[in-house]
């Protein structure tokens, strides 16, 4: 068990790199309650997150999500965050160690008329190429129409979005306290393997996915963190908190977010130096790959780097390669082993 | 519960060293230390003929979650070291005091080995640490 930002959380239940292929073979179930939910309601909720929001929140239908960020004026991510459209209103799902600053921010950028209320609710994950058919049974609902990033209301009111952070299919259900724990008892019943935030951390890791904190920060833009794509920049009159200070950066990008591959020995790790043909970079987050059975990560290096390049670890060069994530998605590795 | 075999000395940092029939030591981590640190899947052993130095850095372990460093318990110089775990580092988790084993070593003098923790010592460290 670890402090995670308040909250008393497994890094691992078992073995980690067995709840780990769990997830990618079968179906693995997450307690993420530390995550912030927070509902956003009234005629000014989309004026809010339009200001807020880098992504375009005006691309949902109802009962759609989107991956986004939320951007200070010097255009460094002071979060990200899903954004869930409801009937009436948005609800917004933020990390737990970034919980008090966002609630401060959405405070002071607080309009007439709306309403912003964090939600006591626990979350649940369930992933895995089986995910689907266990929640369907369990929780007995029909998901045969809830596309990729939409929600759902089961029997109960409670919501269940086609969500992860796994790079596998899957949902994330949030749900009351005394609930989740009767859900979560059902599921590991039915067969699903608990998983801790250890092979949270992995999966996302191939998955080629964020995490804050290390991949996302406050000094760093959104176009030097591999999320540029989720900066809605049309309509040009849209006047998301940030734009301008990234809008430059959009035409001449100094760093990138990508992936790299060891091909010698040893782990890649958080904090550890890349030296590039075209100046240093660093390792924003390293691990042993459980699926790959190498060590992979995410690097911030300069723009131009591509190709074969060296990691720094413990005084020793190690070559790697510069790959683009994800590494692997769907239960499939999607990088050339040579 | 660990297993802490009462035939072997410890260091606080949770490394093993067991004096061998034939002279020499065998170091490796303990069953504590595999179970905190979760699947190993990289060990880093020191240099055949590497003069170690009680204290020196030995080695790297590193499990999915973390790096550790393995600290040398006595003296001497580096006679074996443990090939198999380059291909199956979870032996180390599996079996951390016999296929598990890190490196051997010819002693400088095996009086160091008296300096170590007996079984009971390093099972106080092991509680204190978890309170």
């Amino acid at each position: 068990m670890v402090d995670f930002s308040g909250w008393m959380l497994p890094v691992n239940y078992g073995s980690q790199i067995q709840e780990h292929v769990a997830v990618r073979s079968n179906v693995g179930a997450f307690d993420v309650s530390h995550m912030t939910i927070i509902d956003i309601g009234g005629i000014n909720a989309f004026s809010f997150l339009q200001k807020l929001v880098a992504n375009d929140v005006a691309k949902l239908a109802e009962w759609q999500a989107l991956y986004g960020a939320l951007l200070n004026e010097r255009g460094g991510v002071i979060d990200d965050l899903i954004v869930y459209r409801q009937p009436a209103g948005y609800r917004c799902v933020v990390n737990s160690s970034t919980r008090e600053k966002v609630l401060a921010w959405f405070a002071a950028h607080q309009l007439p008329d709306m309403t912003i209320d964090e939600q006591a609710l626990s979350m649940i994950a369930v992933q895995g190429p089986k995910a689907f058919a266990c929640v369907g049974e369990v929780l007995g609902i029909d998901t045969a129409d809830l596309k990729p990033f939409h929600a759902m209301l089961d029997r109960h009111d409670n919501m269940i979005g086609r969500t992860g952070y796994t790079g596998e299919d899957g949902v994330e259900v949030m749900l009351p306290d005394e609930e989740a724990v009767v859900l979560w008892r059902k599921l590991v019943e039915w067969g699903v393997s608990p998983a801790g935030l250890g092979a949270r951390d992995t999966l996302r890791l191939e998955a080629g996915l964020n995490l804050y904190g290390q991949d996302l920060d406050e000094d760093t833009s959104p176009l030097a963190s591999n999320i540029g794509w989720t900066i809605a920049w049309q309509p040009e009159t849209r006047d998301f908190i940030g734009r301008e200070a990234i809008e430059a950066e959009r035409i001449t990008p100094k760093y990138q977010l990508t992936g790299l591959l060891l091909e010698d020995k040893g782990i890649l790790r958080h904090g550890q130096t890349v030296v590039t043909e075209h100046g240093e970079g660093l390792i924003t987050s390293g691990t042993f790959s459980p699926t790959m059975q190498c060590s992979i990560a995410l690097a911030r290096i300069p723009a131009a780097a591509a190709g074969d390049c060296q990691v720094d670890i413990r005084g020793k060069l190690k070559k790697v390669r510069i790959v683009k994530p994800p590494f692997v998605r769907n239960g499939r590795i999607r990088i050339d082993r040579k | 519960m660990s297993d802490t075999p009462s035939e072997l000395r410890y260091l606080a940092t949770h490394e093993w060293a067991r004096l061998d029939e034939d002279g020499s030591v065998t170091v490796g981590i303990t069953d504590h230390a595999q179970n905190a640190l979760g699947d190993v899947v990289f060990i880093e052993l020191p240099d055949l003929e590497q003069d170690l130095i009680a204290g020196d850095e030995a080695g790297v372990v590193e499990s999915v979650k973390a790096a550790s460093d393995i600290f040398a318990p006595v003296s001497g110089t580096v006679i074996a070291v443990n090939d198999l775990l380059d291909g199956e580092p979870e032996k180390v988790n599996q079996d951390p005091y016999v296929d598990g084993w890190f490196y051997k070593v010819s002693p400088t003098d095996v009086a160091e080995l008296e300096e170590m923790l007996d079984a009971d010592g390093y099972l106080e460290v092991c509680e204190s640490e978890e309170h």
